[in-house]
């Protein structure tokens, strides 16, 4: 079979997403294998979308803010990075695997950095195969039929 | 008394699925308010105070149980029978108390599979002796004949997975006092929200009834197990870096833990217009860390042991997740 991950990207508005229009507008080619939400600010991230997210059948979130320092709301991004790393303490207790699960920041100026980003985690995502959450679920519930 | 004034008593069941017992004894918690419900409802169904057998259920008509208390989740077999069955008989299915809400405490079960379980339970533990493996059997033929149990199912399931349910009474165990008005809301026919309804507690949070002092902006440095640090008695347990369920938990109790100056558990699963408790939870405590770079707050959620088991204590079948993946 295959495989072809699904990677929902959580992208803020000022500068990853501006980051990934770049990527657009500069032509450059890059896995399609990303859906992207446009937030923002990843201050707005809650752990809820996430977890969504493996739930609906993602393979891999991907959450990309501004730089440190260069959030346009001050510090939406350290909140994110705070909310970030301890869910990413449950989300490893729950057997998902780390590589899942990334958090970068991209400037409004780094398409290139963007489109090497998403290649690279579309890789990973390649060599460890599909996400397990949505198959876990439907092999229980069977289970009691 | 003319014959129409007369109001037939309604009939009342309870019933345990996977629990400890306690939702059954919150019932016979309303002391000599027993007495009001026994007069206006007929006890047909109680394992823990009746005798009465599986097979009556069965030959009771359908839809002949006015309300029915359901409390502990679904583990096994015979728990998800007996959910079907007291559905199809009860005109009113309430899921009683956190198990058959969103799992409670069994539902932690759902952090292991059930081969790891029973490996653990009838081969590991430090005070078994099984040389030759027995685990149990769900068929088991003797000289004598054919015996059967209940099959454990690999999940715990809350109620609402298994059945439909009317309405969710949360707690562990719930609030007697909280029981009544629902009660009496049932008898009386009036002030009963939309089916699927949490009845019994708050829309808010407990931090929402919490006397406690709050300040605005709280922000934490290191977490504390509650016997590690000496509450003051006053301040937010939050802001003195013990984690409190209260910013992620429905108000109803009347916040009894924190008057008992112990954080709350989060028993009464998350608030109104919030899913999953422990994502609510991780999004609350997240921006109360105080720290700027990743090294730094990598050791501050050091101090936090287990998130999962701890923001998921009662609700882990009922969450987004619902169990560890395998």
């Amino acid at each position: 079979m295959n495989f072809r991950p699904t990677i929902v990207a959580f992208l803020c508005n000022w500068c990853a997403y501006t980051g990934a229009d770049l990527a657009g507008t500069s032509r450059l080619h890059y896995a399609p294998n990303i859906r992207i939400i446009r937030i923002m600010c990843s201050g707005r991230i809650e752990p809820t979308f996430i977890l969504k997210a493996f739930k609906e059948g993602a393979d891999g979130v991907l959450v990309c803010g501004c730089h440190p320092g260069d959030c346009h709301y001050q510090e939406g991004n350290y909140k994110c990075l705070r909310r970030f790393k301890l869910l990413e303490k449950f989300v490893s207790q729950m057997g998902i695997e780390k590589e899942r699960l990334k958090l970068e920041w991209i400037s409004a100026s780094e398409g290139k950095q963007f489109a090497e980003l998403v290649n690279e985690m579309t890789g990973t995502l390649l060599q460890i195969g599909p996400g397990k959450v949505q198959k876990t679920l439907e092999f229980e519930h069977l289970k009691t039929k | 008394m003319s014959q129409e004034t007369i109001k037939p008593k309604l009939k009342l069941a309870v019933y345990w699925g996977a629990a400890c017992g306690g939702c059954c004894v919150s019932v016979l918690d309303t002391h000599e308010k027993l007495l009001d419900i026994v007069a206006a409802a007929d006890p047909v169904f109680w394992p823990i105070a009746m005798d009465v057998k599986y097979k009556d259920v069965e030959n009771m008509p359908d839809k002949s149980i006015d309300l029915t208390l359901f409390n502990g989740a679904v583990r096994n077999s015979e728990n998800k029978h007996m959910a079907e069955l007291l559905r199809q008989k009860s005109k009113i299915l309430v899921a009683y108390g956190s198990c058959a809400y969103m799992g409670g405490i069994p539902g932690l079960a759902n952090f292991f599979s059930k081969d790891e379980i029973f490996k653990r339970a009838y081969e590991e533990t430090e005070s078994t002796v099984n040389a030759e493996h027995v685990i149990p059997l769900p068929l088991v033929t003797v000289k004598e004949g054919s015996l059967e149990i209940p099959v454990m199912f690999n999940d715990v399931f809350p109620l609402n997975q298994i059945v439909d349910v009317d309405y969710y009474i949360p707690g562990c165990p719930p609030q007697s006092e909280r029981l009544i008005e629902v009660f009496t809301a049932v008898v009386t026919g009036t002030g009963l929200p939309p089916a699927g309804s949490v009845v019994g507690a708050n829309d808010k949070t407990n931090c929402d009834e919490c006397k406690r002092k709050k300040s605005d902006n709280k922000k934490v440095k290191r977490f504390y197990r509650p016997w590690e640090i000496q509450d003051d008695k006053e301040t937010c347990f939050i802001e003195q870096g013990v984690i409190c369920m209260g910013p992620a938990t429905r108000g109803g109790c009347g916040v009894r833990c924190v008057d008992g100056n112990s954080p709350c558990r989060g028993c009464y699963g998350p608030p109104s217009g919030a899913s999953d408790p422990g994502a609510k939870m991780m999004a609350a405590i997240g921006t109360m860390i105080d720290a700027n770079n990743p090294g730094e707050i990598d050791e501050i959620i050091e101090t936090i042991v287990d998130p999962a088991g701890l923001f998921y204590r009662f609700s882990l079948p009922g969450s987004i997740l619902g169990r560890k993946v395998l």
